[in-house]
């Protein structure tokens, strides 16, 4: 008789429990809190601020900016931080100040976008891929692992070869080139769960297949997707970067920090501080998410919940 | 058995074997034959046990006969209906009848799952609504106060996660309890108050008792019947006091004889004696 | 009391340095002063994490050659003493108190606030400690007879890698490994967990500790398997004359193996004393009730086991005073307050308002 897919082997029971000991080694108390609650609540605190400013200063700058953001005006090209333009002009004459608004909301419609069709695609072809007969698995997997070679650069330049160029293309070609991370990361843990004895009783209680990733499989695999996310917003917002430095992502009308990047790059030392505004605005986008995911991970860790 | 009764649980020469990796591409994979055709009867309303080390093939039979896993030659009746060879989805009516307690007491509960949920989750899979009248019924039943309900496994220590495990194995109101290794984990107190409570519960429902254990010591104060297994195969079947007192098979004799025992350390014997005696029980005919 | 003929073998099989009688006149007002044949000499240990306490005022002594055993379930304290001993304790853990411990040498170790060099000298040769999970004590990616000689290199007990495996193989024959010269070549999946846990012992005793503390060794293994080891650490510790703390939830493992025994709760030695003593005519309520509740044997008139009522309460969080009123029925008002050790010292003795003065045949609580 063959073994069956559905009941083959691959239910093991997971590893033994834990001993005492091996949690005291680690100084852990009751209920093995990996950061106190006071941490996890600072860690969100000091993320969800810093993503919480950006948003605020994106929805802001959706009613007023200081200056038109596309105004140029020659006359005012290349000037220093003054009274009249906080953070200087750039070669167009345009405020910086204005642009660094204006682009906050190009970082995140494309981070959001990409981290959203990412997730929605890699999510459920991850816990898809655990939970099928081991050799759809791997069919899956290397299929994923295909995608995961395909060079996003090369995948944005095809699709603005079609589309034209925007930020629209832009979003798609991040968020496709990111779902093979997510599919692994959520394979992985969703592999993980289903060797668990709680999947087991489910199994046992009569719960279909589809119920159980639903109820059982997804949320144990939440905290990998929240840093996943967080990581892969971060990457987004390199790559949007990146990309409207190659000129493939907004187009020129359009404020975008990675467009200041580049425009501003041959007035490196002219001009330094047309590179270091939009470097900081990402580099603190991608540390806000980055903290913000990471305390949300731990935030929704029942075993963290109550602080025992 | 008694002619015409028909058992609880019927094993017939059930084999399971797993392929593990190829070493080479010359060779087939290697067998490995967890069962290597176990036959049982376990009657209605008994207490039976099964006894072996780790290994010996009683975690994958218990799988079996829960149908969670199919065997790969043999059959298995659940009250005269072969269960072994139906795939997974022609199961519910066994989910109604048979029902789990497993060892972990942490593993085996959803860490994300408030404990109603999780009582609830054999009802919800009949596709049961509104079963909170039902949870706190069970949790009571278990010794659990009614707050238990919204709160999460963490929160409970390993004797009352190991009742959440039973209260939500009697959801559906089982006629057959399958337990591996229900106290294990647990320290030697809780240890007490859980098989009480298991006693209690299985007296009161007349439920058949499935009892999987390592330690011979326990088997004996729950069960009525034992059946002791090595290396994926039944060497002996019996009346528990039986088989403790006077054993036949060697294997049996090694395990009575290793165990430690209270009163008979107290009496002078030594780890020496207990290594003593079981190489000896090993090698008796 | 005297032990009857034919109990729990004491230390007087094989070698002894020195008479089993604890001097009567150690001073109570001068704690750290260790008598000559102490291994191990723990005097008024607490281990606090922030506002928490673990341990509170535990008291232990372990002489060369004596097996001490050191019972308790979960919450009790009983592994975190034995980190204490190692000075393995978590950076969150503060300890306080002396823990003295003197190597086959008679060089003497304060562990609570020494160096971490000072105690990376001790451990592995004055002391040495055998875990619950063997695999998880053995490298994955090393070699078993490695690992037994690496042990030894460490602490420069042999004077070259040479010496060091050649004794490597005598020490896996000594444990019982057969075909110990392929076995030293074999990883630790390959062998079964009984084998690795001989391996394990291999190591604690390859310098000769002066102390080998063990921590639930066989509770892992199976039966037949425990049999063996159990009776291999016991010889391995007597060969050497060395103490033994031997930490564990079985009491009739701790029957088996050790003369005397001391009970852990809530984080407080609450009883101690020979093995015999204990086990037939507990005083504590708690030990008496731990009794009752670990012999499956023994039955109330419905026919179920006798329990202790309620659950432990979770690490620091036990009552004020005597840690197991509120699971204690013969608790009063009295035992708010700490209950006074009585005995003849921390060897000896309980510390219970209201301790059993009568003991039935069967020795239990009727809780």
């Amino acid at each position: 008789m063959t073994s069956p897919s559905w009941r083959g082997p691959s239910w093991r029971r997971g590893a033994g429990t834990s001993s005492g000991f091996s949690r005291l080694a680690t100084g852990l108390l009751p209920a093995g809190a990996h950061r106190s609650r006071a941490a996890v609540s600072a860690t969100i605190a000091v993320g969800g601020g810093i993503v919480g400013l950006i948003v605020a200063v994106g929805l802001l700058s959706l009613v007023w900016t200081p200056y038109d953001p596309g105004a140029i005006d020659p006359t005012s090209r290349l000037q220093i931080s003054s009274g009249a333009h906080w953070l200087g002009t750039d070669k167009f004459g345009r405020d910086v100040l204005s642009l660094i608004m204006a682009g906050s909301r190009t970082t995140l419609v494309v981070g959001v976008v990409a981290v959203g069709v990412a997730a929605i695609v890699g999510v459920p072809l991850g816990i898809l891929s655990a939970m099928v007969p081991k050799w759809w698995g791997e069919v899956i997997m290397r299929a994923n692992d295909l995608l995961l070679a395909f060079p996003a650069l090369l995948l944005a330049i095809m699709l603005t070869a079609v589309q034209g160029q925007g930020v629209v293309t832009a979003m798609i070609a991040i968020g496709i080139a990111s779902i093979p991370s997510f599919a692994r990361v959520v394979r992985s843990g969703a592999i993980g769960v289903m060797k668990t004895e709680y999947v087991l009783a489910a199994r046992a209680a009569g719960r279909r297949p589809w119920a159980i990733a639903l109820r059982h499989v997804l949320p144990n695999v939440m905290n990998l997707v929240i840093v996943q996310a967080s990581v892969s917003f971060a990457i987004a917002v390199l790559a949007e970067a990146a990309l409207s430095y190659l000129g493939l992502g907004a187009p020129p009308g359009t404020a975008s920090w990675g467009r200041m990047l580049q425009e501003g790059q041959e007035l490196l030392f002219v001009a330094p501080r047309l590179e270091v505004f939009p470097g900081v605005a990402i580099a603190l986008a991608v540390l806000g998410f980055n903290l913000l995911g990471d305390g949300l991970r731990d935030r929704y860790d029942p075993r963290l919940r109550d602080g025992r | 058995m008694t002619v015409g009764i028909v058992p609880a649980v019927r094993v017939r020469e059930v084999t399971r074997d797993y392929r593990r990796q190829r070493t080479s591409i010359f060779t087939p994979a290697p067998v490995v034959r967890a069962l290597r055709g176990v036959s049982l009867d376990i009657a209605p309303g008994q207490r039976f046990g099964i006894v072996g080390e780790s290994g010996c093939g009683k975690s994958t039979l218990l799988r079996i006969i829960a149908g969670l896993d199919q065997p790969t030659t043999g059959t298995v009746e659940i009250d005269g209906t072969d269960i072994s060879r139906l795939p997974e989805r022609r199961l519910g009516f066994l989910r109604e009848r048979l029902q789990l307690v497993f060892q972990d007491p942490l593993g085996s509960l959803d860490p994300r799952m408030k404990v109603r949920d999780i009582v609830a989750e054999p009802l919800v899979s009949q596709g049961k609504r509104d079963n909170l009248p039902r949870v706190l019924e069970l949790l009571e039943a278990v010794g659990l106060q009614p707050e238990a309900a919204d709160r999460y496994p963490h929160q409970f220590s390993g004797g009352q996660r190991q009742r959440i495990s039973i209260a939500r194995a009697l959801a559906p109101d089982p006629r057959i309890l399958v337990a591996d290794e229900p106290v294990s984990a647990l320290d030697v107190s809780v240890r007490a108050q859980v098989l009480n409570l298991l006693d209690e519960l299985v007296e009161r429902l007349s439920l058949t008792l499935v009892f999987v254990s390592h330690d011979l010591s326990v088997i004996r104060h729950v069960c009525d019947s034992v059946a002791v297994m090595t290396r994926g195969e039944v060497v002996e079947v019996g009346a528990t006091e039986q088989i403790y007192q006077d054993a036949e098979h060697a294997y049996t004799r090694a395990l009575v004889a290793a165990a430690p025992r209270l009163r008979t350390a107290l009496a002078g014997r030594t780890a020496a004696d207990l290594a003593a005696d079981t190489l000896a029980a090993k090698e008796s005919r | 009391m005297s032990m009857p003929s034919g109990s729990v073998p004491s230390a007087s099989q094989g070698s002894v340095i020195a008479p089993r009688d604890a001097p009567a006149d150690r001073p109570a007002d001068a704690p750290n002063i260790t008598a000559p044949d102490d291994v191990l000499r723990v005097d008024g240990l607490h281990v606090r994490v922030g506002e928490l306490e673990l341990l509170s005022d535990v008291d232990l002594t372990v002489r060369r050659g004596e097996r001490v055993g050191l019972i308790g379930e979960s919450g009790s304290g009983k592994s975190l003493t034995a980190l204490s001993i190692m000075g393995l304790l978590a950076e969150s853990l503060v300890p306080s108190g002396s823990i003295a411990v003197t190597g086959q040498d008679g060089r003497h170790t304060q562990v609570v606030g020494a160096a971490e060099s000072d105690l990376a000298a001790l451990r592995g040769r004055d002391v040495t400690m055998i875990f619950q999970e063997p695999m998880t004590a053995l490298n994955p990616t090393m070699r078993v007879g490695a690992q037994v000689a690496e042990v030894m290199r460490i602490h420069r007990t042999v004077p070259d890698r040479h010496t060091a495996a050649a004794r490597a193989v005598e020490l896996l024959d000594r444990v019982g490994l057969p075909d110990p010269a392929e076995a030293a070549r074999a990883y630790p999946h390959q062998l079964s967990g009984g084998q690795r846990q001989r391996v394990v012992v291999a190591m604690a005793l390859a310098n000769d500790p002066a102390l080998l503390i063990c921590d639930e060794p066989t509770t892992a293994l199976d039966v037949t398997v425990q049999a063996l080891v159990l009776d291999l650490i016991v010889r391995g510790v007597e060969a050497r004359n060395a103490g033994m703390l031997f930490i564990t939830h079985d009491l009739a493992v701790v029957a088996s193996v050790c003369e005397r025994v001391l009970v852990m709760y809530g984080g407080r030695v609450v009883e101690a004393g020979d093995v015999q003593q204990v086990f037939t005519r507990p005083r504590h309520r708690y030990t008496r009730g731990l009794i009752g509740a670990s012999d499956l044997d023994l039955t109330r008139d419905d026919g179920r086991l006798y329990t202790i009522q309620g659950s432990v309460p979770s690490a620091g969080r036990f009552p004020h005073g005597c840690v197991f009123r509120n699971r204690c029925i013969h608790a009063t008002i009295e035992c708010e307050s700490l209950p006074r050790w009585e005995g003849t010292g921390p060897e000896d003795g309980f510390a219970c308002w209201h301790p059993v003065r009568v003991h039935d045949s069967q020795g239990v609580d009727a809780s």
